[in-house]
């Protein structure tokens, strides 16, 4: 991305819900960019805001303070007309799909550019299109009732595109699905990004799902943005504590790997395709045992960790440290309070 | 005693409860209707609150629904006869019929729209729809089945009403029975005219339920 001209921009955002006697914040200055093109996570905990967040994106929860631009324009000075408007500009999934479940998927992919004031004609012509773009041209005249979680999901792909927007916001579109769905749908998404060169905003609070796709990631925690970055980046070297929570998950674990000298190697896409371990057995002359691994294959770089439990012996130690350090290969020690 | 008259009375019980009921009924969807969407639309939870609209149009249907059906037929006589220009006869029993349904349909309604997805509705907002567009696309369609199978209750509740007109000479089969099983203690006719009520309940019920199963694309 050379010129990267920001789609949406939210400024100090703030969200309050008041209750009877309190009020409850759910989202505390939020400040966020998103660029045209790319494909934006948003991961969090139940609970941390994510799905007020993308709401206040297209104005479904008006945020009490700050500001939501959307190409430009702030959608608080927007008249009603403009804000339905802009909002066909955003197409939503959702984790329950939400389709019309007495009309066709045809129907369904309809229903915005019947709101648009499409002609039927065309509108119908348009939904025939979209329903070959994600693969289901056998289901045209199907109920939502008769398809699976993962057509119906490509349905609502479907109806969100419609009306051609600039900007797809996915609300935890995938948790309701297996992992093998969960791919293709990624994929999908992938797929419309690329050739469509639509804005991809994912909220999720799985971490598969943003390594899978996502440019960029931000990670909200407590109503508050933790950390941005590119995801490679927060990846390899999360810098808040939520952020290693959610991505070292399996941590928890290393507690109860009993000794000492726990060594976490972490492959961050410029070792992938060489056999680290290995060679740093045969060069040191020394065993290690591994504890624990998590490695995948990112765009063809592989990303993740190793915990490897060092011998006990301090001059083997030493002479695996400087392996490591020569080979520049990243690591730390891991200590047993970690978190 | 089942000779021509009688039957041909009974026959004619059959048209005015038939007459009576489908015109009641229709007229107070007419009202009900769009009082139920607005109690749905208004409420603090709906896509467009406007709490004191919904408190007055709710408390209104309260009122309407707590008056007994044998008083609000009396009561309603002025209004009656400055509509139809008589208070005798079924066209009379019209006016009272749709003032006690029209607040029972607003519920019945009110209910049915309820159970609509609050995600769907979301999904149309989402996109960009308008209240109106909400309501006629997302909202009564969605809720097809149900209003359907609430029809099929409203009107029997409405030949449960229409009985009662009997008192007051409204005519139909409630009159017949009322006026030979009651007054006059003839109660094989009075028994007849039950049933016939019995097989008009029924059939309206069973048609509502083949309705709703046919028009339901969740059940397929």
């Amino acid at each position: 991305m050379g010129n990267k001209k920001p789609i949406i921009e939210l400024v100090g955002l703030g969200k309050e819900f008041q209750s009877k006697d309190n009020t409850v914040k759910a989202l505390e200055d939020i400040n966020l960019t998103i660029y045209e093109g790319e494909i934006f996570g948003i991961i969090g905990l139940s609970g941390a805001g994510k799905s007020t967040l993308v709401r206040c994106m297209n104005f479904l929860e008006r945020p009490t303070k700050g500001t939501v631009l959307f190409d430009g324009k702030d959608l608080s000075s927007l008249r009603k007309e403009e804000l339905l408007k802009a909002r066909q500009s955003m197409g939503m999934i959702f984790q329950q799909f939400n389709l019309l479940m007495q009309r066709t998927a045809l129907e369904n992919i309809c229903f915005p550019l019947e709101i648009a004031g499409v002609p039927k004609k065309e509108g119908l012509k348009r939904a025939n299109e979209l329903l070959e773009l994600v693969g289901l041209t056998d289901k045209v005249n199907a109920y939502p009732a008769q398809l699976s979680g993962g057509q119906k999901q490509r349905v609502a792909i479907a109806r969100a595109l419609a009306t051609n927007p600039s900007v797809i916001l996915c609300d935890e579109a995938t948790s309701a699905l297996d992992p093998t769905t969960t791919r293709s749908i990624l994929n999908l998404l992938k797929e419309i990004n690329q050739k469509l060169g639509i804005t991809v905003i994912i909220i999720t609070h799985e971490m598969k799902v943003i390594e899978e796709v996502c440019n960029r990631v931000a990670i909200i925690d407590k109503s508050q943005i933790a950390e941005v970055g590119a995801m490679e980046e927060v990846f390899v070297r999360p810098k808040s504590k939520i952020a290693k929570q959610l991505i070292f998950s399996h941590d928890t674990h290393i507690e109860s790997f009993v000794g000492e000298h726990k060594c976490r190697i972490i492959f961050d896409g410029r070792t992938s395709f060489e056999p680290v371990i290995a060679n740093m057995v045969l060069e040191c002359k020394t065993p290690v045992n591994i504890l624990f691994a998590d490695t995948k294959d990112i765009d063809g770089k592989a990303f993740g960790q190793m915990v490897i439990q060092l011998p006990n012996d301090e001059l083997s130690r030493m002479r695996i440290y400087a392996y490591l350090n020569a080979n520049q290969i990243p690591y730390e020690e891991v200590k047993d309070d970690v978190e | 005693m089942w000779n021509e008259t009688v039957l041909r009375m009974v026959g004619v019980g059959i048209l005015e409860t038939l007459y009576m009921v489908f015109v009641s009924s229709f007229i107070a969807y007419l009202i009900g209707l769009p009082l139920g969407v607005i109690l749905v639309v208004t409420d603090k939870t709906g896509i467009a609150p406007k709490p004191i609209i919904n408190k007055i149009i709710g408390t209104i249907v309260n009122l309407m629904r707590s008056i007994p059906f044998i008083i609000l037929l009396v009561l309603v006589m002025p209004l009656t006869r400055f509509v139809v220009g008589t208070v005798v006869g079924s066209s009379a029993v019209i006016v009272p019929l749709i003032l006690a349904s029209a607040p029972y349909i607003a519920r019945l309604v009110e209910s049915s729209l309820q159970e609509v997805d609050n995600g769907v509705i979301e999904a149309a907002q989402s996109m960009g729809a308008n209240t109106f567009q909400i309501i006629t696309k997302v909202l009564l369609p969605e809720a097809k089945p149900s209003l359907i199978i609430g029809s099929a209750i409203a009107i029997t509740t409405i030949i449960g009403y229409s009985a009662m007109s009997g008192f007051v000479g409204g005519g139909g089969l409630g009159d017949i029975a009322i006026r030979y099983g009651y007054y006059r203690k003839e109660s094989d006719l009075a028994l007849v005219t039950v049933i016939l009520m019995v097989l008009i309940v029924q059939g309206i019920q069973e048609i509502g339920a083949r309705w709703m199963k046919h028009t339901d694309k969740r059940l397929h």
